[in-house]
């Protein structure tokens, strides 16, 4: 068992949650994350390392509630636990590995879209530890969907709040705060970091690829063991196909086929679909899913 | 009076029945069973099955014993070579090692030494007869890395022998490919596995499950930091390979390791768990190995047509022999010397079809079998939805990659000598099909008792 030592609401459906587990919390670094089990018969849920204190051994996940799995684990309390919890898996960011003195020189940009905050905060908090400010974009739906601000703000050099519904900060979607800073505001970036739904990270990539901005995203497929044994997390990046769980999970942004891996997370979207309603209906479910045979 | 030419039959569920469930197809002999079929044995002088062993098991002397019907005294006999069993009497490729030298077999069927073994490893685990425990410890502390046959072996091994050992398993279950490979209608998972995992724990070996080595700590680690004297590694060959055709990212395709983990590790055919699998309506399976017929199987038990596309002849296949028999009875469709060039997606991203084409055998390649040429002109299509590439797996990188001095081949397998296990780095042995690659549960189990010996001659010289 994996204590939670604490588990808090952040916005609608977003979870933070601070777990006691000393091997991962010892050996982890910006850009790699675990994979948790609720019980028996759970599904292995990745999720980006969100923070990590060495000390007190534990590691800060953040999720959304989005199907089956990730809803019933937003049922654990303080006290709760994990059956399981392994990391720290695939690699690091790159440039925790690259040489102080050139990263120094370095200007980065981080665009972080929902969810998404979660991941970019170790890794500009590590910066930051290193002397390097790093700005930042944070976007999300509305107002009520931002996550992560103040601590973000105390990391980031530039904190550039945005919602696409205007209801908070700039208005619109992150992708155009990235173009208005460079190409309004006179910004001037070396490297973008970009993590947040598949379809952001797009969007993204097509922007910096015109502004000639190499941009590094961090892919989320669907993992089954994240130790590279399965495959299930292939992904086409330039002309070779990588497993995001050992070979990233971030990878050269302009270089990574979306589309393909779009299609790929949609893979078990009719059972995915059967579970959520399984779960929903309880010992109430009596067929309708096209699985248990109904009442018969 | 029986054929004595002939084995004692074997209780299994019929082909029909169990295409559709997955409890375990053989059901194994009886006491009366395996004592009639133990008279068969005529206890040869220059046992020749004993050097087809790959641990030399003292057959006739157990035989002799099952004859006897001293089934405990059989189980100590096996268990002076072997430490699991119930596991080997299932999985062994019997029919080209024990059995394929049983002097029986020239005229007849040789005896039935598998389902014998495995009569006597399974009374064993009913009656709760348990292995020797040291009576104390030396204060020596191991770390085995993997849970799988060469890890929990060399584990054993070693306890067995006083030292104070401590498994480390990457996965959340302990097996290593017992339990994630190989299928339920083949191998239990709580009746044996869990049982033959049980009475390693007795003997004392602590496990723990969800480390990583490589990422969690490194084998440097655990030397320098936790105090740990030497270690094994048995972390086998889980990597899967792809072919590289055209359309093979596509949605439905599954290397055999994600299809069998699914199933097997994650319980995905039981629907109160929560992980999903894709059935499939129609199956391609590439590949001819024992990995290529559990996934087949497994396919046909959650409702698919099944087709195993393999390119050289039913000759060369190399599953064991008893696999392809009931895969061929559950009606499991097999298309021989037949090799993929292309899968078709449709605009979701979803497998529509595969394009094959036709071989046929020239001359013997390196491994000595004729080596499959494609037939010019000969492609045609088929249509399906699921692709399950079963084309062999190497050794994964996470260790070697992350072990200072550690010395690896061009298969990305570790170097280790045979006899003990050593390799390249001071006080770390290796076995398993870490170090040769996908091989056989038997030889794993080998290796770990080699590295057992080996690491317990380097305790003792320092
Ligand atoms: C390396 C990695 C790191 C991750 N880090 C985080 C994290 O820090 N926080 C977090 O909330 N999630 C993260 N994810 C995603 C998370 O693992 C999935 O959201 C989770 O597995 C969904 O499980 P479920 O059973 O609840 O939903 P499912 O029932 O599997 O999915 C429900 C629906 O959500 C969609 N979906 C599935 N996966 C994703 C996804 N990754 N993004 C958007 N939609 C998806 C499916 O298409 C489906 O329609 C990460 C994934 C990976 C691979
Ligand atoms: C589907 C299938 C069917 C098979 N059928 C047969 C059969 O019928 N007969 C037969 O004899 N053989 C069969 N085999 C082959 C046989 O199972 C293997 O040869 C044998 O299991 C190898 O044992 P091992 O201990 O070397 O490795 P494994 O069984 O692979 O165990 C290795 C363990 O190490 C763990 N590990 C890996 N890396 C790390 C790490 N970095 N840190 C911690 N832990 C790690 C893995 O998770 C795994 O649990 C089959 C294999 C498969 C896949
Ligand atoms: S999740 Fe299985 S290989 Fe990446």
């Amino acid at each position: 068992m994996y204590k939670i030592l604490k588990a808090e609401k952040l916005a609608d459906k977003i979870i933070l949650m601070d777990v006691l587990a000393p091997r991962v919390a010892k050996h982890c670094q910006p850009g790699q994350f675990v994979i948790v089990k609720m019980d028996d018969k759970g599904e292995r849920i990745p999720l980006t390392i969100c923070d990590y204190d060495r000390e007190a051994g534990t590691i800060t996940i953040v999720f959304q509630e989005v199907g089956a799995s990730t809803v019933k684990m937003a049922d654990l309390k303080a006290g709760d636990g994990f059956r399981d919890f392994v990391g720290p898996l695939g690699c690091t960011s790159e440039f925790v590995l690259e040489d102080l003195e050139t990263l120094k020189k370095k200007k980065m940009l981080f665009v972080a879209g929902g969810v998404g905050a979660a991941p970019v905060y170790p890794q500009v908090k590590w910066l930051h530890q290193h002397g390097i400010a790093a700005d930042v974009v944070l976007g999300a739906k509305t107002k009520d969907m931002v996550i992560l601000e103040k601590e973000l703000e105390a990391v980031a050099g530039n904190l550039y709040v945005t919602t696409d519904d205007g209801s908070y900060g700039r208005s619109g979607m992150v992708t155009t705060v990235v173009e208005d800073l460079v190409q309004k505001e006179g910004k001037h970036y070396d490297v973008c970091v970009a993590i947040g739904p598949m379809i952001m990270m797009k969007f993204v990539c097509l922007l910096t690829k015109k502004l000639e901005l190499p941009t590094i995203v961090s892919m989320n497929p669907i993992m089954v063991d994240g130790t590279g044994m399965c495959g299930a997390c292939r992904l086409q990046v330039g002309d070779q196909i990588k497993f995001a769980c050992v070979d990233g999970p971030e990878f050269d942004g302009h270089l990574v086929d979306f589309d393909q891996a779009m299609k790929r997370s949609q893979m078990y979207k009719t059972e995915e679909g059967r579970a959520m309603l399984k779960l929903q209906e309880g010992d109430t479910h009596h067929g309708g899913c096209g699985n248990c045979g109904g009442d018969n | 009076m029986a054929d004595v030419l002939k084995k004692v039959p074997v209780r299994e569920q019929d082909a029909k029945v169990r295409a559709t469930n997955f409890e375990e197809v053989c059901l194994g002999y009886n006491q009366e069973e395996a004592m009639e079929e133990a008279t068969r044995c005529i206890n040869c002088k220059n046992a020749k099955c004993v050097s087809g062993c790959p641990v030399a098991i003292d057959i006739p002397g157990f035989i002799k014993e099952v004859k006897e019907g001293k089934i405990e005294e059989a189980y100590k006999v096996i268990g002076k070579s072997s430490a699991l069993p119930a596991i080997c009497g299932r999985v062994c490729p019997q029919e080209s090692q024990c059995e394929g030298k049983c002097i029986r077999g020239i005229k007849g069927e040789p005896v039935s030494i598998g389902k014998l073994e495995r009569f006597v490893a399974d009374y064993a685990l009913e009656h709760d007869i348990k292995p020797e425990k040291a009576e104390t410890t030396n204060g020596h502390k191991i770390a085995v890395i993997g849970s799988g046959p060469a890890g929990l072996t060399c584990a054993g091994d070693l306890a067995k022998m006083g030292y104070e050992v401590t498994v480390f398993e990457a996965l959340h279950e302990l097996g290593g490919v017992l339990v994630y490979g190989i299928p339920e209608f083949r191998l239990p998972k709580q009746k044996v596995v869990a049982k033959e995992i049980e009475k390693v724990k007795e003997l004392g070996v602590k496990f723990e499950t969800n480390v990583v080595i490589g990422k969690s700590t490194t084998i440097d680690q655990l030397i320098e930091e936790e105090g740990f004297e030497a270690v094994f590694i048995g972390s086998g060959a889980g990597l899967p390979m792809f072919m590289g055709i055209p359309g093979e990212n596509a949605n439905g395709v599954f290397s055999a390791n994600e299809y069998l983990t699914r199933s097997n590790l994650m319980k995905a055919f039981d629907e109160s768990y929560d992980t999903p699998i894709v059935g499939g309506k129609k199956v391609a399976v590439v590949g001819g190995g024992n990995v290529a017929m559990d996934a087949a199987r497994t396919a046909l038990r959650l409702g698919a047509e099944v087709h195993i596309v393999y390119r050289r002849s039913e000759a060369e296949l190399p599953a064991r022999v008893e696999e392809v028999h009931h895969a061929k009875e559950e009606g499991v469709i097999f298309d021989l010397l037949t090799n993929p060039k292309e899968i078709f997606v449709d605009e979701n991203g979803n497998v529509k079809g595969m394009k094959v084409i036709r071989m046929e055998l020239g001359e013997p390649d390196a491994s000595g079998r004729r080596r499959p040429v494609e037939i010019p002109g000969s492609e045609y299509e088929i249509e399906l939805d699921t692709v399950i590439m079963s084309l062999g797996t190497s050794p994964n990188p996470l260790i070697s990659s992350t072990t200072k001095g550690l010395e690896t081949n061009k298969w990305k397998c570790i170097v280790a000598d045979e006899e003990l296990g050593k390799t390249s780095k001071e006080g770390v042995y290796a076995g398993g099909d870490a170090v040769t690659g996908a091989a056989t549960v038997i030889l794993a189990m080998g290796a770990g008792k080699a590295g057992a010996k080996g690491i317990d001659t380097y305790l003792k010289e320092e």
